[in-house]
């Protein structure tokens, strides 16, 4: 019953990607994507991964909103498509090697809902004695693998800090006094007087 | 929700109608309130320190884009939420250090408390609320950062080529 309705995701995300990259209308791209994120979350209610299925959902909406913010102001002409038959060929071929390697791995994964590692029925037998947490997920994430949250807080963290560096006000190095200038957001006449300089 | 009523409505200039706005006046306490509750029943309920930040993050986007940018700005500033941000990086880093005192690095020392309680599970409801800020302040300071400097700037850049 599971699986059918999760083939049924699938394919729902399937079709939800190919629009998104056919078509042609920026907005409308954007929307597409959201459909991949929106079934991945029913995915994991499905699977019984609430904890996951609600950071899902929720980044996926922030995700949107950023992106529909952020990219429909950026003037997109549409890339016209030269049937390059080398390049088709190629790819297709390529895309048969991919299907043939990916079948021979997939037969020695194993089953569906049948885990190899036993540490994760630990997890779930003395978490509760161990940590105090009523939520086991919690407990995993931020008591027995801790290290890893740590790992993806301080990515989190470098790669906002990436994003301010870019987005900064001036690229280069000031010599001047007036070095200790905050970074950060400007109010609108700073960036009109930037743009001025910019423009000459 | 300190601000003053007519600070948020009489500007008219700014944002979205007034529907959205009344709207967003009635649901922005409730957004953040449910995010506070993920995040602080985090080691209870399904949710957690992400999941909750991404909502409060979604709060402070939403008063972004009905009230326009100064109100938001107003609440949490850029300063303000990279200072939070790096803050709490730091301190997500310095909790664990102090678990070598009482035997390894990440160390749940404290008492574990009785389950199901709200006060429980040792660090962990501190690393939630730690890590809820930090989603908040990372996320809110990357939308402001992407949104609203570079819609300005393309807006300049469409003015003068009209111009030309």
């Amino acid at each position: 019953m599971i699986d059918t309705f999760l083939f049924v995701l699938l394919i729902f995300m399937i079709v939800g990607s190919a629009i998104a990259i056919e078509t042609k209308n920026m907005l409308s791209s954007v929307i597409s994507c959201g459909i991949v994120g929106a079934a991945v979350s029913v995915a994991f209610l499905m699977l019984g991964a609430p904890d996951i299925a609600i950071t899902q959902v929720v980044v996926e909406v922030l995700i949107l909103v950023i992106l529909i913010r952020a990219t429909i102001t950026i003037d997109n002409t549409a890339i016209e498509v030269h049937w390059d038959t080398f390049a088709v060929v190629s790819s297709l071929i390529f895309f048969g090697l991919f299907l043939v390697f990916a079948f021979l791995a997939v037969q020695d994964l194993p089953r569906f809902g049948h885990p190899i590692m036993k540490v994760s029925q630990q997890y779930l037998e003395t978490a509760l004695q161990k940590t105090g947490a009523a939520n086991v997920v919690s407990s995993v994430v931020l008591d027995f693998r801790g290290f890893d949250t740590l790992g993806e807080a301080s990515v989190l963290f470098v790669s906002i800090l990436g994003a301010f560096v870019i987005l900064r006000r001036h690229g280069r190095k000031r010599r001047s006094e007036e070095d200790t200038e905050k970074v950060g957001i400007l109010s609108e006449e700073e960036i009109r007087e930037d743009y001025e300089e910019f423009r000459e | 929700m300190a601000t003053k009523p007519d600070l948020m409505m009489n500007d008219s200039q700014k944002g979205m109608t007034l529907i959205v706005k009344t709207v967003v006046r009635f649901a922005i306490g409730i957004i953040f309130m449910f995010g506070w509750y993920i995040i602080v029943y985090g080691h209870l309920t399904p949710g957690g320190g992400f999941a909750g930040g991404t909502i409060l993050a979604c709060g402070y986007v939403i008063l972004t884009l009905a009230f326009g940018k100064d109100l938001a700005l107003r609440k949490m500033s850029d300063m303000a939420a990279s200072i939070i941000d790096n803050s709490c990086a730091l301190l997500f880093v310095l909790i664990p250090i102090v678990g070598f005192a009482f035997g390894s690095f990440f160390l749940n020392f404290p008492p574990h408390g009785k389950p199901f309680n709200l006060v429980s599970a040792g660090l962990i409801p501190l690393y939630n609320i730690i890590i809820g800020l930090k989603v908040t302040s990372s996320l809110f300071a990357i939308f402001v950062a992407l949104s609203i400097f570079g819609r300005f700037v393309s807006k300049l850049v469409e003015e003068a080529e009209e111009e030309e």
